[in-house]
C-alpha cells in the first residue's frame, strides 16, 4: 500500500522509487456556501437547528447544514402536494421529459465541480466520483426522461398513473447518485418528491437543488431536506405521502416496513448486502483478481452490493490470495482528491469505529488478518485494505455487514458447496462469478439466490437494468421498467 | 523526468531496412551511445538492433561502450524458413558479434496448434545463442488473441528465452497496451512459479514519451520496479528517440526545441 503525500512535494519525484507526484485535483472552482437551508416549495428555508457537514478526509467542517424538524417535514410534503394538485399533473409526459434532459445536461456541464464536492464531502477518491457517480448520475435522468412521455408503451393497456407524493430518504455512500437514482424515475413517472440526504453527505444534493433551480423545475416538484434519522423517520411516517423509498441499512429499512404497516403507502427498500464473489478455478485469475478488489474496495467499501465474501476453490486458493495481496500493495490509500488515489477515507468517525469493531471481532474468532504495510495519514477517518483467511460461515466478518475495505475469503471445492454458502446469509443482492466457461455461469447465476449477478465481472451499473434484492436486502427494483413501475399505479 | 531518462535507456535503437548502409548504422551508433550531444547524462541506449550482415560494423562501432548489439535472425520478420537456415543465422550473427538475437516465432506452426514446434525451435535457438541472450517475437499482431499471446508466451519462456517481444515492426499491429499487459502478467507468473525473471521488449509503434511512460507505469504496476531497468525491459523503437530527448530538453528549459536541434540519423 503507498500512502499518498497531502501536500504538493517539489522535490523531484524519482519514478523508479516507487514515487509518484501527487495530482491533486483543484477545488478553486467550486462554490459553497457557508451554510445550507432547506429546499422546499422552491425556496430556501432556515430551519431551527442546524449541524455541520465535515471532510471526512481532513475533519474540517466545509458548511453548516439546516436540519429539518417535524415542521419542516410538514411543509416540504405539504408543497409537494400543492405541486402535485397544481402544475405538475397538467404538463404532458413530453414536458416532464424535457425537464428531465435539462436537468442531465446542467449535470453534465456541472460534472467537475459536482465530483469535486462528492470527494470532499464524502471521502470517496476523484476518480470515482468524476467516473462513476457523476456521469451515472446525469445517464440515470437522461434514460428517465426518454421515459417520461412513453409510459403508456412501456406498460401497454395499463393507462399508468402517477403515484403522487413520494418520500425518499438516501445514504451516504453514493449521494448524487442515489438522489438521482430516486428523483429521476419518481419524476418520469408524473410523481413529486420530498428528498432527505444523508447527514453525513447532504451537499451534492443540495448543490443538486440549486442546479434544478436553475432549471427552473416547478416550485415543490422536489424538495430536498436535509437532516438526520428522526427526520428521515418524520418523512417516513408522516400521512401525507403516498410512497416510501428507502436506500440504506436493513435495520432502518425494518423499522420503515414496521412503520407504513397497516396504511396504503407503497415502498421500495434497497438495504444491505453481503455478496459472495465466486472465483473457479477455470477463471482469468488476474482479471479475476481485479474483480475481486473492485468488488470489495470501490468506494471504501461503502456499496451495498460489495463482493465483502470472497469464494475461491481450493486448487488455486494460494494463487489468488498471493495475486491479492501484491495488488492491494499497490493500492493507493490518501487524499480523496488526488487523481492517482484509489481508496480514499471512510465516510465517518462512526463508520470507521464499527469496521475497527467488526475487524477486532474477525481476529478474536479466530480468522487470520492481513493488511499491507505502510502507515495512513494521521488526520481523518482511514482503514488500511484488509483481507481476511481461514474464515469460517460462523464468523461475524462472514455474518454481518461490515461496510468498509474489509474481505473475508473462504475455499470452496465444488460448485454446490459454493452455493450452498453463498446463500446462506440473510441478505440477497448481488454476487459475482468468475469462469472462462459458459455452462458453468448459467448454472451458478440460476442458483444464486441474489438480486444482480455480475459474471466474469463486478460493479456494473447502467440505469437500464434492475437493481434490488432478496431478503433483507430488500424489496422492489430500481432502474429499467421494474424500477418505472414501482412509481406508477398500473 | 527520471522516467524519461529511463526510458533512453531502455531503448533498442533499430534499423531494419533493406537500404541500411554502413554509414547509416555508424551514425546510429553513435547516436545511442551519445544520445544529447551536450548532455552526457543522457543514455546511453541498452542497444542497438540490426540485421546479422550488420552485426559486424555495429559491434565495432558500440565498441566499448555499455551498449549492447542485438540482431534479428532466424528468417526475420516472417520466420518461414527452415529451421536448420535459421539457426545457422542465429550462429552467423553471435559470430560477428552480436550480443543479444531477436528471433521470431513460426507463427504459422503456432496457430496450426504445433505448440511442440515452436517450444523446440526457440529452445534450439536459445542453444544456438550461447551467451547471447535472447529476445522471442510473438509477432502478437498476427497471433490476433490474448488466449494465443499468452500461451506462446508461456511456451517461450519455458523454452528458454530471456526477453519475450511483442513484434517485428513489420506487420500493421504491432505492440499495443493490452497485449503487453497480457505478457508481463505472464512474466509474473512464470516468476511466481519459477523464481526465473524474464525481460519484456514492447516493440513498434511506440513513437513518443508519453506513450512509452504508459509503458514504464505498466510495467512498474505489474511486475515492480525490478524489472524497471534495461537488464528486464527495452522498448523496440526508431522514433521515439528524438521525442524522448526533446522532452527531456522541455523538462530542462520549459519550452519545446525546434526538431534541428536533435540529431536525425
Amino acid at each position: 500500500m503507498i500512502i499518498l503525500p497531502k501536500t504538493e512535494i517539489m522535490n523531484p519525484h524519482d519514478f523508479t522509487s516507487g514515487d509518484y507526484a501527487p495530482a491533486t485535483e483543484s477545488s478553486d472552482h467550486i462554490s459553497l456556501k457557508k451554510s445550507y437551508d432547506l429546499f422546499i416549495g422552491g425556496k430556501w428555508v432556515k430551519a431551527a437547528s442546524s449541524f455541520d457537514t465535515i471532510n471526512p478526509a481532513t475533519g474540517k467542517v466545509i458548511a453548516e447544514v439546516s436540519s429539518a424538524g417535524k415542521k419542516e417535514v410538514n411543509q416540504a410534503v405539504k408543497a409537494a402536494r400543492n405541486a402535485y394538485d397544481g402544475e405538475w399533473s397538467s404538463i404532458s409526459g413530453a414536458e416532464r421529459g424535457k425537464y428531465l434532459f435539462r436537468i442531465a445536461r446542467l449535470l453534465q456541464e456541472r460534472a467537475r465541480e459536482f465530483a469535486v464536492i462528492e470527494s470532499m464531502d464524502g471521502g470517496k477518491p476523484i476518480r470515482e466520483s468524476r467516473d462513476i457517480d457523476v456521469p451515472l448520475a446525469a445517464a440515470h435522468f437522461f434514460y428517465h426522461a426518454g421515459w417520461a412521455d412513453k409510459l403508456d408503451y412501456a406498460f401497454p393497456g395499463k393507462k399508468p398513473k402517477p403515484l403522487g407524493v413520494v418520500g425518499q430518504v438516501i445514504p451516504w455512500n453514493f449521494p448524487l447518485l442515489m438522489a438521482a437514482w430516486k428523483i429521476a424515475p419518481a419524476l418520469a413517472c408524473g410523481n413529486t418528491v420530498v428528498l432527505k440526504p444523508a447527514e453525513t453527505t447532504p451537499l451534492t444534493a443540495l448543490k443538486l437543488a440549486e442546479l434544478l433551480e436553475d432549471a427552473e423545475l416547478p416550485a415543490g416538484v422536489v424538495n430536498i431536506i436535509s437532516g438526520d434519522g428522526e427526520t428521515g423517520q418524520a418523512l417516513v411516517e408522516h400521512s401525507g405521502i403516498d410512497k416510501v423509498a428507502f436506500t440504506g441499512s436493513t435495520a432502518v429499512g425494518k423499522s420503515i416496513r414496521r412503520a407504513v404497516a397497516g396504511t396504503d403507502k407503497r415502498y421500495t427498500l434497497e438495504l444491505g448486502g453481503k455478496a459472495a464473489n465466486i472465483i473457479f478455478e477455470d477463471a482469468p485469475i488476474n482479471e479475476a483478481v481485479e474483480g475481486i478488489i473492485n468488488g470489495i474496495f470501490f468506494n471504501q467499501g461503502h456499496v451495498c452490493c460489495a463482493g465483502s465474501r470472497l469464494f475461491v476453490q481450493e486448487s488455486i486458493a494460494d494463487k489468488v490470495i498471493r495475486k491479492l495481496k501484491k495488488r492491494i500493495g499497490t493500492l493507493k490509500v490518501g487524499d480523496p482528491l488526488d487523481k492517482n488515489t484509489d481508496i480514499g477515507a471512510i465516510n465517518s468517525a462512526e463508520q470507521l469505529a464499527r469496521i475497527k469493531a467488526l475487524v477486532n471481532a474477525g481476529e478474536k474468532e479466530g480468522a487470520c488478518i492481513w493488511q499491507p504495510e505502510g502507515r495512513l495519514p494521521r488526520k481523518g477517518n482511514w482503514f488500511k485494505p484488509t483481507l481476511f483467511t481461514d474464515c469460517a460461515q460462523s464468523h461475524r466478518i462472514v455474518q454481518e455487514e461490515i461496510f468498509g475495505p474489509v474481505l473475508a475469503i473462504q475455499t470452496f471445492r465444488t460448485p454446490q458447496e459454493a452455493i450452498e454458502k453463498a446463500n446462506n446469509t440473510p441478505y440477497g443482492l448481488s454476487g459475482g462469478v468468475w469462469t472462462d466457461k459458459g455452462s458453468k455461469i448459467f448454472k451458478m447465476t440460476t442458483s444464486l439466490n441474489a438480486g444482480v449477478v455480475w459474471a466474469n465481472t463486478y460493479n456494473k451499473f447502467d440505469p437500464t437494468s434492475p437493481f434490488g434484492g432478496y431478503k433483507e436486502s430488500g424489496i422492489g427494483r430500481e432502474g429499467g421498467l421494474h424500477g418505472l413501475s414501482a412509481y406508477l399505479n398500473i | 523526468m527520471s522516467a524519461l531518462k529511463l526510458a533512453v535507456t531502455m531503448l533498442d535503437v533499430t534499423t531494419l531496412e533493406g537500404a541500411d548502409s554502413v554509414g547509416k548504422v555508424q551514425q546510429m551508433c553513435a547516436k545511442a551511445m551519445r544520445p544529447l550531444p551536450e548532455d552526457s547524462s543522457v543514455g546511453p541506449a541498452g542497444a542497438v538492433c540490426v540485421y546479422p550482415r550488420m552485426v559486424k560494423v555495429a559491434a565495432k562501432a558500440v565498441e566499448g561502450s555499455d551498449v549492447n548489439v542485438a540482431s534479428v535472425a532466424t528468417a526475420f520478420p516472417s520466420g518461414q524458413m527452415r529451421l536448420k537456415e535459421r539457426l545457422a543465422e542465429v550462429r552467423f550473427a553471435v559470430g560477428q558479434g552480436a550480443n543479444e538475437i531477436d528471433m521470431v516465432i513460426s507463427r504459422g506452426q503456432f496457430l496450426q496448434g504445433e505448440y511442440r514446434a515452436i517450444y523446440d525451435e526457440i529452445a534450439s535457438c536459445k542453444e544456438a545463442c550461447g551467451e547471447a541472450h535472447l529476445k522471442v517475437i510473438l509477432e502478437t499482431g498476427e497471433l490476433t488473441t490474448y488466449d494465443n499471446v499468452r500461451y506462446a508466451s508461456d511456451i517461450a519462456m519455458a523454452a528458454g528465452a530471456d526477453f519475450i517481444k511483442t513484434s517485428t515492426g513489420k506487420v500493421p499491429i504491432a505492440a499495443t497496451l493490452p497485449v503487453t499487459l497480457v505478457m508481463l502478467q505472464a512474466i509474473e507468473d512464470f516468476y511466481g512459479e519459477t523464481g526465473r525473471m524474464v525481460g519484456m521488449k514492447p516493440a513498434g509503434g511506440i513513437s513518443n514519451a508519453k506513450l512509452a511512460i504508459q509503458y514504464l507505469i505498466m510495467v512498474k504496476e505489474v511486475l515492480g520496479e525490478k524489472w524497471l531497468n534495461n537488464q528486464w525491459f527495452r522498448f523496440g523503437a526508431s522514433s521515439l528517440t528524438n521525442d524522448l530527448l526533446m522532452q527531456i530538453r522541455k523538462q530542462e528549459t520549459g519550452r519545446y526545441q525546434s526538431g534541428d536541434y536533435f540529431t536525425k540519423d
